[in-house]
């Protein structure tokens, strides 16, 4: 199913701040259109700078990283909604920035809008809106301008397990139909197993791949499977890698 | 997610009734403690003037009805007041406008360089401790005896907290909300028209509260000082004062009061006008 132009290519990154901590060490892996990356690590073993090199928010010290920059979605730790603006406006911003013009907009925000599932609250000021909702805009946000790569980081730490559970299940299941590339960056192993097609254990600082995981379920997947004994296998042999990664 | 929403479960708490208060009762509620304090203040005040005063120096509080007969029944009297208030009004908002305009010019300056942020902030401060006494020589040697050294004070009184809450707005947008417009390669003026001024808004309108009622009390000291012209609310305040009308003189305080009130409620209204549908506004110590 994986193409073969990789949507993200990782060649021996490594990363070192200016003051000569040494954040990311000789990372490669790649991420191709239809792939589902994951990767998992103890807290400040430099994951989420990884994705900041990806997108080009900040510069690694050494290797090369091969990606389309204009193709990324990007969603963050917090939804970072605009609070003056409505759900449907923060969803436009994008499209709004890359100076599509406005009867286009609407038209793509609507569609990534009833994509996660909150038609209805177009016109609800984020102050308004829970957690989950929140989390579901910043996700219509950037699907609107359609990314080949989505780019995660640890998106659904701040909200309640049901909740996160229904947007695993939905993010799995916009992934089942779009097939684009992603990249996750989650401290859950449960979450990184459930989405994946494929997990990454990264080792505390500085941060380097120490295990690889395939994750063999189809698309769509159901949330009784994270009850079945495969599921359950492969997430204590993540556990078990991520154990000694400390 | 905020306490806010813990609040009607508390309001309906005591009386074990399923529906809310009444709005006439919520009303009634709020409005007879102060109108019963307010009726005990005046009969204190009548005992003052009646029981502590005798007649020989009791112009020195002279008793309620006294002060509104003379002060506010007389149109004569009122008017002179009112026109008076209405000249330091102007006086006032001339002055709080060029602040405004001068504080969010730096402020969108200083936001933009940290270079000239760092440079120009100590001569704010600087300006912030002025004592305003100290500097009237120099602005009635600048600007004369008129409306004009007034309007200055308003300025000067009121500059400090406009520039400081607008500068400190612009920066309160989140890293996350900057890195979205990093990642979509948003100009400079994108991204200060669309990300930092808004973010800034809710502290320009604290920041106006503030430099508002500031300005009011710049405007009523200038007219202390720079005395020619039009004759402000702080002139007559003196001159009642000069002349042992102390009726006169309690009606325009109590005037001068009600301008700092009004604009006070004006501003809050303006601020929840504009920014209370998506603001979610937290009282003191609430956090």
């Amino acid at each position: 199913m994986a193409s073969a132009h990789p949507a993200l290519i990782f060649d021996h990154i490594g990363m070192t701040y200016p003051n000569g901590t040494q954040a990311i060490s000789d990372v490669t892996f790649q991420v191709r259109p239809g792939e589902f990356v994951s990767i998992v690590g103890p807290s400040g073993c430099g994951k989420s700078t990884l994705l900041k090199i990806a997108s080009g928010l900040i510069k690694h010290t050494s290797g090369s990283v091969t990606v389309e920059e204009d193709k990324i979605g990007y969603v963050f730790q917090d939804a970072t909604l605009l609070d003056w603006r409505t759900v449907a406006q923060n969803v436009e911003l994008p499209a709004e920035l890359h100076g599509i013009p406005r009867s286009e907009r609407t038209k793509l925000a609507q569609a990534a809008i009833d994509l996660v599932g909150l038609s209805g609250f177009e016109k609800h000021y984020p102050k308004s809106l829970s957690g989950g909702m929140k989390m579901r805009a910043s996700l219509a946000r950037t699907l609107t301008l359609k990314p080949s790569l989505f780019l995660f980081d640890e998106p659904f730490g701040a909200v309640d397990e049901i909740t996160r559970e229904h947007l695993n299940e939905e993010t799995q299941r916009l992934f089942g139909q779009e097939r684009f590339a992603g990249l996750f960056i989650t401290h859950s192993i449960g979450e990184a197993v459930f989405m994946s097609t494929r997990v990454h254990v990264m080792s505390a600082r500085p941060g380097r791949i120490v295990a690889s995981f395939d994750v063999p379920f189809d698309y769509p997947r159901n949330p009784p499977l994270r009850f079945d004994p495969a599921f359950t296998e492969l997430s204590a042999e993540i556990s078990s890698a991520l154990r000694s990664a400390y | 997610m905020s306490k806010a929403v813990a609040v009607p479960a508390n309001a309906t708490q005591p009386a074990n009734l399923s529906k809310p208060k009444s709005f006439a009762r919520q009303l009634g509620e709020t409005i007879i403690p102060p109108m019963i304090l307010g009726c005990l203040l005046l009969v204190v005040w009548y005992m003052i003037s009646y029981l502590v005063l005798n007649s020989t120096n009791r112009f020195l509080l002279s008793p309620p009805h006294e002060v509104w007969r003379l002060g506010f029944a007389d149109w004569g009297n009122f008017s002179e007041i009112l026109l008076s208030l209405w000249s330091s009004a102007r006086v006032a908002a001339i002055g709080l406008s060029i602040a405004i305009c001068i504080a969010m010019l730096m402020a969108t300056i200083m936001s933009q360089s940290k270079l000239i942020e760092i440079a120009v902030f100590p001569y704010m401060v600087a300006l912030q401790a002025i004592p305003l006494l100290a500097i009237v020589p120099l602005i009635s040697f600048w600007f004369g005896f008129g409306q004009t050294s007034r309007v200055v004070i308003c300025v000067l009184i009121s500059l400090f907290p406009m520039l400081v809450n607008t500068l400190f707005g612009l920066h309160s947008a989140s890293r996350g909300a900057h890195d979205l417009f990093t990642l979509h390669k948003a100009s400079r003026l994108t991204r200060l028209r669309k990300l930092m001024l808004p973010a800034a808004l809710p502290a320009i309108f604290a920041g106006l509260r503030i430099s508002a009622g500031l300005s009011v009390i710049g405007a009523i000291v200038g007219d202390f000082f720079f005395g020619r012209g039009d004759v402000g609310i702080g002139q007559r305040l003196r001159e009642y004062a000069n002349e042992l009308e102390g009726e006169r003189l309690l009606a325009a305080v109590i005037m001068s009061c009600c301008l700092g009130i009004a604009v006070f409620l004006f501003f809050t209204w303006l601020s929840k006008a504009s920014i209370g549908h998506w603001y979610e506004t937290r009282s003191a110590g609430d956090d």
